[in-house]
């Protein structure tokens, strides 16, 4: 498809204008990064049936780094973040406006004739609470893999090892892959979970407060884990800890009353940001 | 403002209250023991009186001879007393219940609770539990008077008594039991664990398949269980549609009395009490009880191999 073609190419060269010169990015839209983009939030409004919990959000999110997602309860941050996966769809009366492009495909993902299980073949997510299925540890592993048609026992099972590693869990559970995932423990199930978002390889990973159930010890080696995956994937994390937040993440967006109110770098964020909210937000003054 | 003393608050219950309060708690606790030990007294006593009635029946004819004899003839001269031709038409009319019931059932337990919006699922459960509400005899003509002559009409062989039919309508008489509790076992499930398969970028039929019915094995089971003692224990239908004759058969499209259809006919004649024809009445439905218990048991030992805590 030429014009297909033909508008991706122009993106890309709006992208590159935009990345070397920064008075033309600050004029042309806001918040553009240097970063090469894996998905574009653009003019993003999200509707509870009658309820807008997302007004107007634009937020780019960077190839191979982690974006962090931070505010206060309801501040509307989960539910951007379950809109990159279309998980609003399995429930009536929700409605998107605006735009969720993923790159390079250039592809509207919350566009109406777009497929929602289209979208989550290509992004993964781990949720608050660890959610393994009433199966083995390996079959846990093994199930985004068998749903996308993979049959050949060698190839699943050398996957699984690979992200059981990945996640830091092999050594754990070698001697027990056919046992219930639920005698893991809490930190454990997470990574277990971590390892099922990986293996099928998603294009963007999407983490909804993913050491909110766990103890420090726990949170520690998922952080540790995010730490290594941040290299090779697009990871988008929501979390209530601002120092996870500081610790993890490459950009950050302040969100409040469903409205971005700040996005920047780290540094800029907990060092030096702009708004006055974000500000009071970050040092613990309300939130 | 903060009392002075602790002890001067006039928030602190009063003695008698308290004395009360105990009373009622402890009579509470004896009242509901009594409720609890009243279910467990009947279920004793009617395994009392199946049991030692049977005594006086298997003190005259031998087990060996009530297992495996093939023919069942208590009113005849030379009586006969072997339960096989009771027990297999009992079997095969609870077979087909389940042949029909279990997948039926358990496909629209699935699209009731993974597909259905919910608007159709309240109006289709309650038109399904409604079937509950249908006598069994109105079922039992039904299966004799309508739909026998009208599987007469594509089943060669089919006699005008026979297994096939009321095993079908007993299919459809246990649906309610095995959708309503198996779709409450679905329903129950997480939705963490149902967003995590769509998550995973699974399609409908592949989260209920692979991750909602194994998180509700254990209840599925109990629905499963819980069909299959209704059938098994079905009476009205097979007395009026399978016919009142005792016949050894591997044909469902024969008449043939189930055990629960022999004892309602020896029940409704006069036979005198202490006759062995009237002892064979708590035999058979010791053996009937002894049969539930066994599906009980192994429906209980299978959910506790395969339950999910979530």
């Amino acid at each position: 498809m030429p014009e297909a073609i033909m508008n991706q190419e122009t993106y890309r060269q709006s992208e590159f204008a935009r990345a070397s010169d920064p008075s033309v990015a600050a004029g042309s839209r806001p918040n553009a990064i240097s970063d090469t983009l894996k998905a574009d939030v653009r003019g993003l409004s999200f509707w509870y049936d009658q309820f807008q919990a997302l007004k107007n959000i634009d937020l780019p999110i960077a190839e191979k780094k982690v974006t962090a997602l931070i505010g206060a309860s309801g501040c509307g941050k989960s539910t951007l973040l379950r809109c990159f996966n279309r998980m609003h769809d399995l429930y009536p009366g929700n409605r998107y406006d605006g735009e969720i492009v993923l790159l390079p495909e250039n592809q509207n993902i919350v566009d109406k004739g777009i497929d929602p299980i289209r979208v989550r073949l290509k992004a993964g997510m781990v949720f608050q609470k660890p959610n393994p299925f009433p199966k083995s540890i390996f079959e846990n592993v093994a199930s985004g893999l068998r749903v996308r048609g993979i049959r050949d026992r060698a190839v699943i099972a050398g996957r699984v090892e690979e992200v059981l590693r990945e996640a830091a869990l092999w050594d754990e559970v070698k001697d027990r892959l056919d046992q219930s995932a639920y005698a893991l423990s809490g930190g454990q199930q997470q990574r277990l979970c971590i390892a099922r978002t990986l293996a099928p390889e998603p294009e963007l990973i999407l983490l909804d407060e993913p050491t909110s159930a766990l103890d420090p010890i726990a949170t520690a080696k998922i952080e540790e884990l995010i730490e290594k995956l941040r290299d090779h994937y697009a990871i988008v994390i929501v979390t209530h800890s601002m120092q996870q937040a500081a610790r993890i993440s490459a950009y950050c967006a302040f969100m409040h009353l469903g409205q971005l109110v700040e996005f920047g770098t780290n540094e800029t964020i907990f060092t030096s940001p702009k708004e006055k909210r974000t500000q009071d937000y970050i040092t613990g003054r309300f939130g | 403002m903060l009392p002075a003393v602790a002890q001067e608050s006039k928030f602190r219950p009063t003695e008698t209250y308290l004395a009360r309060r105990r009373i009622i708690a402890r009579l509470m606790s004896f009242l509901l023991f009594m409720a609890a030990a009243a279910s467990v007294l009947v279920t004793t006593g009617i395994v009392y009186v199946l049991v030692s009635e049977s005594w006086n029946f298997f003190r005259q004819v031998s087990l060996l001879e009530f297992l495996t004899d093939t023919q069942w003839t208590p009113v005849f001269a030379e009586p006969r007393f072997g339960i096989l031709p009771l027990l297999t038409a009992t079997l095969w009319a609870a077979g087909i219940a389940l042949l029909i019931g279990i997948p039926l059932g358990t496909a629209l337990a699935i699209y009731l609770s993974e597909y259905a919006p919910s608007k159709v699922r309240e109006i289709v459960k309650p038109l399904l539990e409604l079937i509950e509400a249908v006598p069994t005899v109105v079922f039992g003509y039904f299966a004799l008077l309508f739909l026998t002559p009208l599987f007469r009409m594509f089943i060669p062989g089919l006699t005008g008594f026979n297994l096939l039919v009321p095993g079908i309508v007993l299919g459809i008489m246990i649906l309610p039991y095995v959708v309503s509790v198996s779709e409450d076992a679905m329903r129950a499930v997480p939705s963490s664990l149902r967003e995590g398969a769509y998550a995973l970028g699974m399609t409908r039929i592949q989260t209920s398949v692979r991750v909602i019915i194994p998180a509700a094995f254990s209840g599925i089971t109990a629905a499963y269980v819980l069909g299959m003692s209704r059938a098994v224990g079905e009476t009205m239908v097979l007395a009026i549609a399978a016919g009142q004759n005792p016949n050894l058969t591997g044909d469902p499209r024969e008449g043939a009395a189930t055990i629960t259809a022999y004892i309602v006919q020896m029940a409704m004649g006069d036979l005198p009490q202490g006759s062995l024809a009237y002892e064979s009445i708590f035999a058979v439905g010791l053996a009937l009880f002894v049969l539930t218990l066994f599906f009980n048991l192994v429906g209980f030992f299978l959910r506790r191999r395969f339950r999910e805590v979530y």
